[in-house]
């Protein structure tokens, strides 16, 4: 993901130098952690870089590696559970050929689960590049997943 | 917008507000919060607006996007004012109609009315809908009614008197008495008296103290708080600065879920007005009274939500607990005396202020007093938030309210409590839900997640996913919650696997108890509450996995197969079409088989189905 740096100075400046915001931040913007704005950071706020490791790898929304260009999330809160959401998280990693968790070698999709939304009228949810949908069933999925699938891997063939 | 000096000040504006507004002047809400936004609400609003203007009845109709109405499951929600008439499932292509129908006609559109599944009566009112009419909605009443996005909408329905009474004759200590007889108890779980916890901290020396908003809600199937920030913020931060003046505590933390990107930006907006105001920040309403509030996104950690571990998070380390005492009324935030409430609590507060702790003590059973907002999901008609006293039954919750399970499947219990909680039977449906009934059946109060389960869940199988989710977000810090919650789920994975043996239950049960006994924080010491109540409701469901290697419900996939009924097939090749693993065979119009070789058990033959031939055996 070729992004332009960020202003570090001005994120660590805008958060008060609050670890947390400021790793947030920096995920959202290279959609990762990478090692050397890690380093960065720990040099920044005077903090040994083990701790500044410590907190990027105890937080869920956290990660160490670049992340796909279509994020495919799978509500796996008790309301989706109950109505199926394991079967759509396999038949989804089935399509895709990685595990929950993982990213396409290409970074094209990554797959996660997330442990509630908090729509759970709407369940079983996916939320595919930030767009919900709802009322998902393991047919619907594998629909959704082929298209996708389509419109970005078949692009790469022409 | 113009700062506000005094309580006069306050409601002269308040008055100027009702004022301006024409209440006659017909409204439509449209319900915005993220269960509607899913359904598309956010198109809906446009089409009205750009309909409004179209007809030239810009000047003649507000349309107001509103907080969440609860009643998720029927959304996009919209009510038309000042009738309360009720429109469920509301779709772009019905603006035009509902525009010239119900606002220039005054008729009601028969389609879009909400249909009693008891009755087969279409109801128009808002308030005349099953779902709502045993609710006692004090909390939660006033989301469908405001924009969270403008502080006078607060205003216009009351909003911020609790605080200008509380600025304008009482003492922090008489404040703290009214909430101590009120018999407050924390909406988070744990349910400790809120009074009291504000007393210990107002007790405290020292001028640094602080005050948290507890909005990491991370049991999955509980949405209430996220519901409450982004549909009435307001009510929220009045409750913080109403706490803070009583605390003596200038610093303000609201620390919600990232996941939650609506509840952030809404309770952000409201802060900024309230601030521009001059309810927060210095000399609040010319009382001398200084208190800011700034909000802390989570990143995503279970644990998090205990309060120790959320203050480190804060802090910007790892969130992890740690042991008590001493307290965060002793030592919080920096080691500084620190009161934390979760988001229901404060919401509580500025009612109870405004309305008196008798008026407050007076509904809800002995122990348990007020309202509880719970989230009814899962396996249940009805799904959405819904409100009622303490010490309503079970029974009226999961069945009037919430109208039993689809498609006439037979309830079989609910889980309560999140991940800490437990599994409660339909034979003790009568129990009244308050903190001490629930706590003897084995569950907990929790934050509020009340997911039901129908024939079709397999008890040991949510048995396991809460193990599942436990061994996961368990921080690792002390052992018999890390190591303790894997062994559990290993348990419960071999018994789903057709792989358990008998002396598995003792096992479980002997671990359970030492994890319970053993752990540091409330994560550990109350992971194993699902699966001992399921084994001590559910023990034949065991019975069937470990003997029968059987799964009644059908869920547990090494013990199930997927067959077709070759009476019920008619041939059409649907499911032959949408297998993934070509397992399904046959000639069109021929019925068809799985070879199970090949089957990989995702369902989807079922799925797509017409003729109900896929069973599970």
């Amino acid at each position: 993901m070729a992004e332009a740096p960020m202003n570090l100075e001005k994120c660590i400046r805008r958060h008060d130098g609050f670890l947390v915001p400021i790793l947030q931040d920096i995920q959202e913007h290279y959609h990762y952690l990478p090692e050397e704005v890690l380093k960065e950071v720990a040099d920044k706020l005077k903090l040994p870089l083990r701790d500044v490791y410590g907190v990027a790898t105890f937080y869920r929304s956290f990660s160490l590696t670049p992340k796909g260009k279509h994020i495919i999330t799978v509500c796996l809160g008790t309301a989706c559970h109950v109505r199926g959401g394991e079967r759509i998280v396999e038949i989804i990693s089935r399509e895709l050929g990685i595990r929950a968790g993982d990213t396409t070698e290409d970074l094209k999709f990554t797959l996660e689960t997330v442990n509630c939304l908090g729509a759970c009228a709407l369940g079983p949810i996916v939320v595919i590049d930030s767009e919900y949908h709802g009322q998902m069933t393991t047919a619907k999925a594998a629909r959704f997943l082929k298209e996708l699938r389509g419109s970005e891997w078949g692009k790469e063939d022409e | 917008m113009n700062r506000i000096n005094s309580p006069e000040e306050l409601e002269e504006l308040r008055k100027a507000i009702i004022q301006k507004r024409v209440f006659e002047r017909p409204c439509i809400t449209v319900c915005s919060g993220t269960g509607c936004h899913a359904y598309g609400c956010e198109k809906v609003t446009k089409a009205f607006l750009d309909e409004v203007n179209r007809k030239n009845l810009r000047e003649k109709v507000h349309i107001r996007t509103t907080g969440c109405h609860g009643f998720c499951e029927q959304g996009p929600i919209v009510v038309i004012h000042p009738e309360g008439i009720f429109y469920r499932r509301v779709k772009v292509e019905d603006v035009q109609e509902i525009v010239s129908e119900t606002i220039i006609a005054k008729r009601v559109i028969d389609r879009l009315l909400y249909v009693d599944s008891n009755t087969g009566k279409k109801v128009m009112y808002e308030k005349d809908v099953p779902f709502y009419k045993k609710q006692q909605r004090i909390i939660f009443g006033n989301n469908g009614l405001i924009d969270p996005k403008n502080i006078d909408d607060y205003l216009a329905v009351g909003g911020y008197k609790a605080l200008s009474k509380v600025l304008s004759g009482l003492t922090p200590e008489g404040t703290i008495d009214i909430i101590k007889q009120s018999g407050l108890r924390g909406r988070g779980g744990a349910g400790f008296p809120t009074g009291r916890k504000w007393e210990l901290v107002r007790k405290q020396k020292g001028d640094g103290k602080h005050i948290i908003c507890n909005a990491d809600e991370g049991d999955p199937g509980a949405y209430m708080d996220r519901s409450l920030l982004e549909g009435n913020p307001h009510s929220v931060i009045e409750g913080m600065i109403i706490g803070a003046y009583a605390i003596g505590a200038k610093s303000g933390w609201v620390y919600v879920r990232k996941e939650y990107p609506l509840a952030v930006e809404n309770i952000q907006i409201a802060i900024d007005q309230a601030r521009e105001y001059g309810l927060l920040s210095k000399d609040i309403l010319g009382s001398g009274c200084n208190f800011n509030i700034r909000i802390v996104k989570g990143a995503g950690a279970f644990v998090a939500g205990e309060e120790t571990a959320l203050m480190f998070s804060i802090e910007g380390k790892r969130g992890v607990p740690r042991q008590r005492p001493p307290f965060p009324a002793q030592k919080g935030l920096w080691g500084e005396p620190t009161n934390i409430n979760n988001v229901e609590t404060w919401a509580n507060v500025p009612k109870i202020i405004e309305k008196g702790s008798d008026w407050f003590a007076s509904i809800g059973t002995k122990t348990s007093k007020g309202t509880k907002i719970f989230s009814l999901v899962g396996k249940v008609r009805n799904t959405g938030l819904v409100e009622v006293p303490m010490g309503t039954t079970l029974q009226e919750v999961v069945f009037d309210i919430g109208g039993g399970a689809p498609d006439g499947k037979k309830v079989k219990a609910v889980h309560i409590g999140g991940p800490s909680g437990g599994c409660i039977p339909q034979e003790l449906f009568h129990l009244p839900v308050d903190y001490e009934s629930l706590t003897g059946a084995g569950a907990i109060m929790g934050s509020g997640g009340m997911i039901v389960m129908d024939e079709d869940t397999c008890m040991v199988d949510i048995a396991k996913y809460f193990a599942n989710f436990l061994q996961d977000e368990s921080c690792g810090k002390c052992v018999p919650c890390r190591e303790g919650t894997q062994r559990m789920f290993q348990i419960l994975a071999d018994i789903t696997e057709g792989k358990g043996k008998e002396e598995d239950l003792q096992l479980l049960e002997e671990l359970g108890n030492v994890i319970k006994a053993t752990s540091l924080c409330g994560l550990g010491q109350t992971a194993p509450n699902g699966v001992l109540s399921s084994i001590k409701y559910f023990k034949d469901e065991y019975f069937a996995h470990i003997r029968d290697k059987k799964c009644p419900a059908g869920v547990c996939k090494p013990l199930i197969k997927y067959t077709i009924d070759a009476e019920k097939c008619i041939g059409c090749g649907l499911c032959k079409k949408n297998c993934p693993a070509d397992a399904t065979v046959g000639e069109l119009k021929e019925p068809h088989s799985i070879i199970q070789d090949r089957c990989i058990k995702c369902g989807i033959c079922r799925d797509v189905c017409k003729c109900d031939a896929v069973t599970i055996s």
